[in-house]
């Protein structure tokens, strides 16, 4: 495939620069990071702790704002977006599954899911009828009145999967989505994830400590102090 | 509406917190609706009768008394129709706690002055012909369950008799109504013949005056000029005057007790307050429980005017809800107030209070959701997800 016929990726990174000030302290966390991820990928980022690996998650994700560099995802500038424009674009483009499934302990599964359809101009019906089916689709629609104190570990997190991907985000960010849960839960999890990038599409990009989970990745990228030193086929 | 069960789960999600969070405000606003009722009662003017009389009593103060001499003087003046005199007794019944107004007039002039004071004939005439006589309104004469013929023994507690006992009897001779419901509170007085009144008190407390006279004007428009020049015919003598509508002299006679628009204020002052600390601290407590939450409702998209709007309405919600409870169980019980006292404390919740809390609400819940509000929307995702 010539250069000329590439599609364009859908996150574009260039010289990506984080620096946190901690008291007078300048931390730099991600150093000139230069990463394009295409669409329809399934990318696992490996590293050590403090690596800047959910650093550069949160920034791809429109959760933070980097210190230099340009940050491109599906061909919009989101470094210079202000915090409102960031919230629109994250309501219409990201999915999010985080480590401990963060889903709200007083509302049902289904409302849990409908949370980023109430962002939406949909009718209720319609909010519930998209919930049921995005429930069904990572297999606990038979859960779907039940609240996250009544499911286990990996019902939540798929619970908070189906929140992820109820408004068919552009892109799925996932931190740690099995650093909670059991061998088999995790596998459950991840062969979910899998099937969402292989069946529908999705473009994921998922943080991990754990090698087996990366396994389940399309490739998978290690950051060291900030910067990307491999990359694995 | 579509952010109702956002709502309903933030209420929910402490629900015993919740409950006594709301019961504070409801206790609150049902103390606000009874004693804001109270001032009203004091403070508005809810009727016309009366407005056509003027009372003059000592520019000084209200417990100094007036020549009797100043009746002719006070009739002279362009403009009164009639007078009458009264003068406060003070007394009591058995015991402290039976305290009721009591007052010496001058029978025939009184009753005439005071239609709405409703007497059979023959208990008239009963009164006009009996120098202890004694007549008593309905409701207090149901309280003691005194009939026409008792004899009722008063003791002083300003006047004391010449022989130097404090100890005053009248005779029954009629109990009478009132033709206006929204007056019933005159049902609780007791008026006996200032003539008896003024021969039997010892010397030193200056026989030959009166407390306060009542005028009656030709014309109320003109209420302004009479109280002028009645007062004026009084200027620079030992005892001047002061004239002013029947309405603002009950004003000032209840002002005895204090100022009560100010009691009200200063007691809504405390209460309020303290729902403040209370109700601020709840909802603190609970969006610094819920800094999660609310990163992951901002992660998903949720902008921080929304996160900002979430918070206030629950608050809104919390002050709502329990505040017009508090108001709507005021206004249920007054009517059972009203009737304990048999009329005495004639307090109902008028538009003007229910207008009044729910501005109250109104306040107390931006006071109470606006710093957790702004809290919530300075939260950083990133640190709130990562447990900082």
């Amino acid at each position: 495939m010539g250069i000329a016929e590439r599609p364009l990726p859908l996150v574009e990174i260039r010289e990506l620069s984080k620096v946190y000030q901690r008291g007078r302290e300048a931390v730099e966390v991600l150093h000139h990071v230069d990463l394009a991820i295409p669409d329809g990928d399934f990318l696992a980022l490996m590293g050590p702790s403090g690596s800047g690996k959910s650093t550069l998650l949160n920034l791809i994700a429109g959760l933070d704002s980097p210190t230099d560099g340009s940050l491109r995802v599906a061909g919009r500038r989101i470094d210079r977006m202000s915090s409102g424009e960031l919230a629109r674009w994250r309501a219409a483009h990201v999915g999010f599954v985080f480590q401990f499934y963060n889903l709200l302990p007083a509302l049902s599964a289904q409302k849990n899911v409908e949370l980023p359809l109430l962002l939406t101009h949909l009718p209720a019906a319609r909010r519930r009828r998209n919930a049921l089916i995005a429930l069904e689709l990572v297999g606990i629609l038979d859960r779907a009145s039940h609240k996250p104190a009544q499911l286990s570990g990996g019902q939540q997190q798929r619970v908070a999967i189906a929140r992820a991907i109820v408004s068919d985000p552009t892109l799925l960010v996932c931190d740690e989505p099995t650093g909670d849960l059991d061998r088999h839960s995790a596998e459950e999890v991840l062969t979910l994830l899998q099937r969402l990038n292989r069946d529908y599409g999705k473009t994921m990009i998922m943080v991990t400590h754990d090698p087996k989970a990366a396994e389940f990745a399309r490739r998978t990228l290690h950051l060291d102090k900030g910067t990307l030193v491999e990359q694995v086929a | 509406m579509k952010y109702l069960p956002l709502l309903v789960a933030a209420l929910l999600r402490r629900k015993a917190r919740t409950l006594l969070t709301m019961l504070s405000v409801t206790a609150a606003f049902a103390l606000f609706g009874m004693l804001d009722a109270v001032r009203v009662a004091f403070e508005a003017p809810e009727s016309l009768i009366g407005i056509d009389r003027l009372i003059v009593a000592s520019r000084f103060s209200i417990i100094q008394p007036l020549p009797l001499g100043y009746l002719s003087r006070i009739q002279s003046v362009a403009g009164v129709k009639a007078i009458t005199y009264a003068n406060w007794f003070g007394g009591v019944y058995q015991d402290p706690k039976n305290f009721f107004p009591n007052f010496a007039v001058d029978a025939d002039t009184y009753l005439a002055m005071y239609p709405e004071l409703v007497l059979p004939p023959a208990e008239r005439k009963a009164f006009l012909d009996t120098r202890t006589g004694a007549i008593v309104g309905q409701a207090l004469a149901e309280q003691f369950g005194w009939k026409v013929g008792d004899k009722i023994p008063l003791q002083a507690t300003i006047f004391p008799r010449k022989d130097g006992s404090n100890a005053w009897t009248f005779d029954l001779v009629g109990i009478y109504g009132v033709s206006d419901p929204a007056l019933r509170g005159l049902e609780r007085q007791m008026l006996f013949r200032w003539d008896y009144f003024d021969e039997g008190r010892d010397p030193r407390y200056r026989p030959g005056t009166v407390g306060w006279y009542a005028v009656r004007i030709d014309d109320p428009t003109h209420a302004s000029r009479v109280a002028g020049a009645i007062d004026r015919q009084f200027a620079n003598s030992a005892d001047e005057t002061k004239t002013q509508s029947e309405r603002d002299f009950q004003r000032s006679f209840a002002k005895q007790v204090g100022d009560i628009g100010l009691i009200v204020t200063g007691i809504m002052g405390a209460v309020f307050f303290t729902l403040l600390l209370m109700t601020g601290n709840a909802m603190s407590q609970s969006i610094r429980e819920r800094i999660p939450e609310l990163a992951v409702l901002k992660t998903i998209g949720f902008s921080d005017l929304a996160v900002v709007g979430l918070v206030l309405a629950e608050s809104g919600a919390l002050l709502v809800l329990g505040g017009v409870a508090g108001m709507a169980l005021a206004w249920s019980t007054l009517p059972a107030v009203r009737d304990l006292s048999a009329g005495q404390l004639d307090v109902t919740m008028q538009p003007q209070s229910w207008e009044l809390g729910l501005c109250l609400i109104f306040l107390i819940a931006l006071a109470v959701g606006l710093p957790p509000a702004l809290k919530a929307k300075r939260i950083s995702i990133v640190d709130a997800l990562a447990g900082h």
